[in-house]
C-alpha cells in the first residue's frame, strides 16, 4: 500500500474528502454571512441555527410529509429564508440605525430561542436521515472509494457558490446590491426599494444557510446544537477571509476544511481549533484578513 | 446622591443577614459569584465599550486551575485562588494583545473564537476530567485559620472578596486610568489624537477584566465544589452578556442585579421548564436589545435625572 509519512494515502485522501466536504458547509455559510454583513452591517449569529432548522426541515419534511430529498432541496431554504424575511421584518430593522453589536446580540437571542424550541421538541439526541437512492454507494478509483453523495455535497456547494458570485458580481441586481453596501442613501434615492433589497438579501443569506443544512442532514446527525459551534468556525472563517469579501469567503471556507481535515490525520488532537489558531495568527499578521481591505 | 447611599445600606445589610432568611447560603453564593463575573465584565463592555464575547473562557479557566492546584497539588485555598486568577490573567494577556487589534463587532468575533479555542483545549486536557469535569473540589481554610467547610463561614468569605472587589472596579473607574476609558468609550479617534496610547490601555482593562472575571471562577468551583467545561462554554459567555445589558451596563449595581435575576431565573425555571429555558433567555434577550438597551439601573437613572432636571 502506498504511504506518505506513515500514513496509508488512502486515509490521507479520505481525510482531505472529508475536510473538502466540511469545507463547503463553511464555504455556503461563509458566503452567507459575508453577503448579510455587507449589506446590513450585521453579524448574523443566528446562522448557525438557521442552519440546523434547514436540516430539520428536511427531516421533518420527510417524517412527517413524505417531501423526499430533492424536494427539501429547493423547499427548506425557502421556508427557512422565509422565517428569516420575517425576523428582518419585525426584530432586526430596528437596529441598523444604532451600533452594529446589538445585531449581533439579537441574532444570539434568536439562536438561543430557536434551538431551545427544537431541543424541547425533539430532544438533543441526534436524528439520522437517509442518504437519497440515486447518490447511495461510490465510485471505486482504484486508489479509493469515493462516496457518491460527499462528492455530490462538493459539487453543489462549489456551483451554489459560483452562481451566487455570479450574481452579485456580475448582474444588475448585484450591482444595486453592491451599490447599496456602498452607499444605501445615495441608491435610494435613484428611486431603488432599499428596504426591500434589504429584507431579500437577508431572507437569501439565510436560505443559503438552510440549504447547507439539508446538504448536511445526510452525512451528520440531524440535533438542534449541530450549528452551535459550527456557527463560531463559521466566523473565524469570515475573520481569516476578510469580512465582507465574497470570494475570501468562498475560498478561505473550502481551504481551512481542507486544513482541518489534513490536521486530523498529521495531529489530530489539534483538528477542532487548528482553524482558531490560524485566525489569531492572521490577525497578528494581517489584521483585516487575507482577502480584506484595511478600511 | 443620599438615594445611593440608602440603597447600599439597605443591600449591605440585607447581604449581610440573607443566610438567615432561610435563603439556601449555596445559592447566595452562586449569586455573589456571577454577580462579581457580570461586575468585571460591565468594566470592559460598559466603562470602555468593548464586547467581549468570550470572557468565560478566564472564567472557567480560572476554576479549573484552581480546582485542579486545591485538589491535585494540594495548594491552600488561598493560594489556588491567586494560581487561578494569575492563569485567567495571563490568558486575558494573551488573548487581549490579539483582539484589540481589531475594534466593535470584530473584536466580538475574534474574542469569541479564541475562546472556543479555549474550550476546545479545556476539553481535550488532562488535567480538566474532559467532559466529567473536576469533581470534589476542597474549600479549604483561609491560612489554617478560618475552615471554608461550613456554608455561612464560606458565604461571608465570598461576601468579602465581593465587596472588595466592588469597591476596586469603582475605584478603578473613578480613577485617572478609569477617565480615560471612559474618554475611549466617547471617541475612539479623539483619544488617539490626544496623545494617548488606546490600544495599551483598553488591553490593560481586558487584562483587569478577566483577571476579576477569574476570580469570580475559581470562588465559584470552591463554593460549588466543581468545575465543568459549561464554565467555559459560549452560553456562559452569552449569560455574562445578558447579565450585564438587562442590568444596565455601564452603571455599578446593574449588573449585580441583572445577575441576580438571571441566575435566579435559570434555577427556579430550570425544574419547572426544562429546555424551554434557553427559549426564555433568549426572549429576554430579544426584548432587552430592541426594548430597553440601558437595562433596569440605566432606565431608572434616566427618569431620576430627568425629574431632577424637571425641578
Amino acid at each position: 500500500m502506498t504511504t506518505v509519512f506513515g500514513v496509508p494515502l488512502a486515509a490521507i485522501l479520505g481525510q482531505l474528502m472529508l475536510g473538502l466536504v466540511n469545507g463547503s458547509f463553511y464555504a455556503l455559510l461563509s458566503l452567507g454571512l459575508a453577503v448579510i454583513f455587507g449589506l446590513l452591517g450585521v453579524v448574523n449569529f443566528a446562522h448557525g441555527a438557521f442552519y440546523m432548522l434547514g436540516a430539520f426541515a428536511a427531516y421533518m419534511g420527510l417524517e412527517f410529509l413524505g417531501v423526499n430529498y430533492w424536494w427539501a432541496l429547493l423547499l427548506a431554504p425557502l421556508t427557512v429564508g422565509l422565517l428569516g424575511i420575517i425576523i428582518e421584518r419585525l426584530f432586526l430593522r430596528h437596529l441598523y440605525q444604532i451600533e452594529p453589536v446589538y445585531g449581533l446580540l439579537l441574532t444570539f437571542g434568536i439562536a438561543l430561542i430557536a434551538e431551545g424550541v427544537m431541543r424541547s421538541v425533539f430532544g438533543a439526541s441526534g436524528k439520522s436521515y437517509p442518504v437519497p437512492p440515486l447518490l447511495q454507494g461510490g465510485f471505486n478509483l482504484g486508489f479509493m472509494v469515493l462516496p457518491i453523495y460527499r462528492a455530490w455535497v462538493i459539487l453543489a456547494s462549489v456551483t451554489v457558490c459560483f452562481v451566487t458570485w455570479f450574481l452579485i458580481e456580475r448582474t444588475r441586481l448585484g450591482a444595486w446590491l453592491r451599490a447599496a453596501t456602498e452607499n444605501a442613501k445615495l441608491v435610494q434615492a435613484f428611486g431603488i426599494n432599499v428596504p426591500l433589497l434589504v429584507m431579500f438579501t437577508y431572507g437569501a443569506g439565510v436560505a443559503l444557510a438552510a440549504l447547507a443544512g439539508v446538504l448536511a442532514a445526510p452525512v451528520v446527525q440531524v440535533s438542534p446544537l449541530m450549528g452551535s459551534s459550527l456557527v463560531i468556525v463559521v466566523f473565524a472563517v469570515v475573520v481569516i477571509g476578510g469580512m465582507g469579501s465574497i470570494v475570501g469567503a468562498i475560498v478561505s471556507g473550502l481551504v481551512l476544511g481542507l486544513v482541518e481535515g489534513l490536521t486530523k490525520v498529521v495531529y489530530p488532537e489539534a483538528s477542532n481549533i487548528v482553524v482558531f489558531v490560524i485566525m489569531a495568527v492572521v490577525l497578528i499578521w494581517r489584521p483585516a484578513g487575507l482577502f480584506g481591505k484595511e478600511q | 446622591m443620599r438615594a445611593q447611599i440608602a440603597v447600599y445600606v439597605v443591600l449591605a445589610a440585607l447581604a449581610l443577614i440573607a443566610p438567615f432568611l432561610g435563603l439556601y447560603p449555596v445559592f447566595l453564593m452562586k449569586l455573589l459569584c456571577f454577580a462579581m463575573f457580570a461586575c468585571a465584565f460591565n468594566l470592559l463592555l460598559g466603562f470602555t465599550k468593548m464586547l467581549s464575547f468570550g470572557h468565560a473562557a478566564y472564567f472557567g479557566s480560572s476554576a479549573y486551575i484552581t480546582g485542579w492546584l486545591v485538589t491535585v497539588q494540594g495548594w491552600g485555598t488561598i493560594a489556588g485562588i491567586l494560581g487561578g486568577v494569575l492563569a485567567a490573567m495571563l490568558l486575558g494577556l494573551v488573548i487581549g494583545a490579539i483582539a484589540v487589534r481589531r475594534q466593535g463587532i470584530y473584536f466580538a468575533m475574534i474574542t469569541l473564537a479564541l475562546a472556543q479555542l479555549v474550550f476546545f483545549v479545556c476539553l481535550q486536557a488532562n488535567f480538566t476530567g474532559g467532559e466529567n469535569g473536576l469533581q470534589g473540589i476542597p474549600r479549604g481554610s483561609v491560612f489554617g485559620l478560618v475552615g471554608l467547610g461550613d456554608d455561612r463561614t464560606m458565604y461571608y468569605f465570598v461576601l468579602a472578596v465581593f465587596v472588595a472587589v466592588y469597591v476596586l472596579i469603582r475605584r478603578i473607574v473613578h480613577s485617572p486610568f478609569g477617565q480615560v476609558l471612559k474618554a475611549i468609550r466617547a471617541n475612539e479617534p479623539r483619544s488617539v489624537s490626544l496623545g494617548y496610547k488606546v490600544d495599551r490601555y483598553k488591553l490593560m482593562a481586558f487584562v483587569l477584566s478577566a483577571s476579576l472575571s477569574g476570580l469570580a471562577g475559581s470562588l465559584k468551583a470552591l463554593v460549588l465544589g466543581f468545575a465543568t467545561l459549561s464554565d467555559v462554554s459560549q452560553t456562559t459567555s452569552g449569560e455574562v452578556i445578558l447579565m450585564t445589558l438587562l442590568g444596565g451596563s455601564g452603571t455599578f449595581l446593574g449588573p449585580v442585579i441583572g445577575a441576580n435575576v438571571v441566575v435566579t431565573l435559570q434555577e427556579y425555571l430550570s425544574d419547572i421548564v426544562g429546555a424551554w429555558v434557553s427559549v426564555i433567555i433568549g426572549a429576554i434577550f430579544v426584548v432587552c436589545v430592541l426594548l430597553f438597551r440601558r437595562g433596569f439601573v440605566g432606565e431608572i437613572q434616566r427618569r431620576f435625572a430627568r425629574r431632577s432636571r424637571a425641578d
